[in-house]
């Protein structure tokens, strides 16, 4: 179990009205935000469960374009992220889903597109709290609470690759909190989700993607 | 071997601490997060005035501002009652100055405004309504309310930590009512009750609300979240008020309080933790009720 701090029963300082619908929500869109590369033209959320029900009653529209623009849970620009995402030519769709694709029943898929074409998506759940899980990345099941700071890299799964991911790690004297791997369903490609104490650079990730056998790797910044 | 001196994981513990190093629990709270957490006592403190601020805010501001409700359900609740308290006087004196700064503070989180998850959003009006109305009566400094914060906050963790702080899991008495144990203990420390009065105000206070499900209508964080806020605060004054008048006699210890809430909560059916399937929230008139004009969401 997860040790409380003080700071969260008194905390956190967060645009209401939900922890949940709200704050998580947020949470969730911001990671998705730092899968793109370049500027991001288009994002479409589908919505389920609770999400699905109540998300204008919630703010939990806002709080998810809140999040693609980056913004912390206690921004008063949340309340005009949709203006504001309108100023960056940023085209929102959202979709309320019929069916209940997770266990947890605030969840959102989100699929972001950047001016090169590329597309990227993930899947996540608020838990509670203002809590999170990511469970997909790009349609592979991976957990990523977004907690700490993590490197999450797709791999081909061949022996060897994660002791060379991890060996950027010592070389750089990044220490590693929380390694795991998951491998997609047709056992040709994996990613590992790496979370680390303190901060990492974009040397460290060049070299990370360097290696052999790795397809792409990404820096999830969230402290 | 400085955490294990430091630390504790429900009341007999941060009773045990308290005596032995003859301390308030604000100050058995402030060691755990610093022994235990990378943070020293300056930065713990910095970081508690910044939430006890951001609570004036926004109490301040749901008192004095225009709002507009996502859902509707509320609004203009806090203002009206702390009108009748200014002209037409209290009938429960600082309880009612409490209770309406409170109501406007859940109104201000249904309006988007930034406020402090103490220890929910769904419960965050009771520190802020009773911490504002004693430093108006009273004139606590910014050093006392920081540490009652503190305090606090370890009735709130001992709640998280050994039952649940989530309507979802255990109702609205694991909301409103930690928030109402949390204020209690809080004031018992700020009028100089030992920590086995605050621990006795705080189990009284989850003690009369036991069993309180969460229902919200139309599933948001309006109604009757905003009432049960104030009775929140009125419940936690008069718990402090009796665990202060009598020493902290009380039958039930603190920890045992907590199991209970627990295991009643667990024991709710579902329709009563959050989902919006019981209680008000299927009452016929909540589910016939017309909204305000915020609702379709169309001028968003």
């Amino acid at each position: 179990m997860r040790e409380l701090s003080v700071f969260d029963i008194i905390g956190p300082i967060m645009i209401g009205p939900s922890s949940s619908h709200t704050a998580g929500a947020l949470k969730i869109a911001r990671i998705a935000r730092m899968l793109a590369k370049t500027r991001i033209v288009s994002v479409c959320f589908q919505l389920y469960g609770s999400f699905a029900k109540t998300y204008r009653g919630h703010g939990t529209d806002r709080a998810l374009v809140g999040g693609i623009l980056g913004f912390a849970t206690d921004d008063y620009r949340i309340r005009d992220s949709f203006e504001l995402a309108k100023k960056e030519d940023m085209e929102i769709i959202f979709e309320e889903m019929e069916e209940d694709v997770a266990a947890h029943p605030n969840t959102v898929d989100i699929t972001v597109t950047e001016e090169n074409g590329e597309i990227s998506s993930l899947r996540g759940s608020s838990v509670g709290g203002g809590e999170i899980e990511i469970t997909q990345i790009n349609g592979c099941d991976i957990r990523f609470s977004g907690k700490n700071n993590a490197v999450i890299v797709h791999q081909h799964d061949k022996p060897g690759v994660v002791a060379s991911i991890t060996k950027i790690f010592e070389v750089f004297n990044v220490n590693i909190s929380y390694m795991s791997v998951f491998c997609e369903e047709k056992g040709e490609t994996a990613f590992s989700v790496l979370e680390i104490d303190g901060d990492f650079n974009d040397f460290g990730m060049e070299a990370i993607c360097r290696q052999p056998n790795i397809i792409s790797a990404i820096y999830i910044k969230v402290k | 071997m400085m955490n294990k001196k430091t630390d504790f994981t429900n009341a007999e513990e941060l009773l045990a601490l308290c005596e032995a190093k003859a301390i308030p629990i604000s100050e058995a709270m402030l060691l755990r997060e610093t022994s235990k957490f990378e943070i020293s006592r300056k930065e713990a403190e910095e970081r508690m005035l910044k939430a006890l601020n951001v609570m004036r805010e926004s109490v301040a501001r749901s008192q004095t501002e225009k709002m507009k409700l996502l859902g509707g359900y509320i609004g203009g609740e806090g203002k009206e009652l702390l009108a009748r308290v200014k002209t037409e006087g209290a009938i429960g004196g600082a309880i009612s100055r409490a209770a309406a700064y409170a109501m406007g503070v859940i109104e201000w989180n249904a309006s988007m405004g930034r406020i402090v998850a103490a220890p929910t959003a769904g419960s965050s009006g009771v520190l802020p309504g009773i911490l504002a109305a004693m430093e108006e009566a009273y004139g606590f400094d910014d050093e006392a309310l920081v540490k009652a914060l503190f305090n606090a906050g370890a009735i709130g963790y001992l709640i998280g930590r050994n039952a649940t702080l989530s309507g979802a899991e255990g109702g609205c008495q694991a909301e409103v009512g930690a928030a109402s144990a949390m204020a209690a203990s809080m004031i018992c420390e700020l009028f100089g009750g030992s920590p086995a009065v605050c621990l006795a105000a705080a189990g009284d206070a989850i003690s009369n609300i036991l069993g309180l499900i969460c229902d919200p209508i139309g599933g948001l964080v309006e109604s009757p979240c905003q009432k049960r806020n104030a009775m929140g605060v009125s419940n936690a004054i008069i718990s402090a008020e009796i665990a202060l008048a009598t020493g902290g006699r009380c039958i039930v210890p603190f920890d045992e309080v907590v199991a209970v809430m627990y295991n009643v909560g667990r024991s709710m059916p579902y329709q009563f933790r959050e989902t919006a399937l019981g209680g008000l929230a299927a009452a016929p008139s909540a589910k016939d009720y017309r909204l305000g004009c915020r609702a379709c969401g169309a001028c968003k």
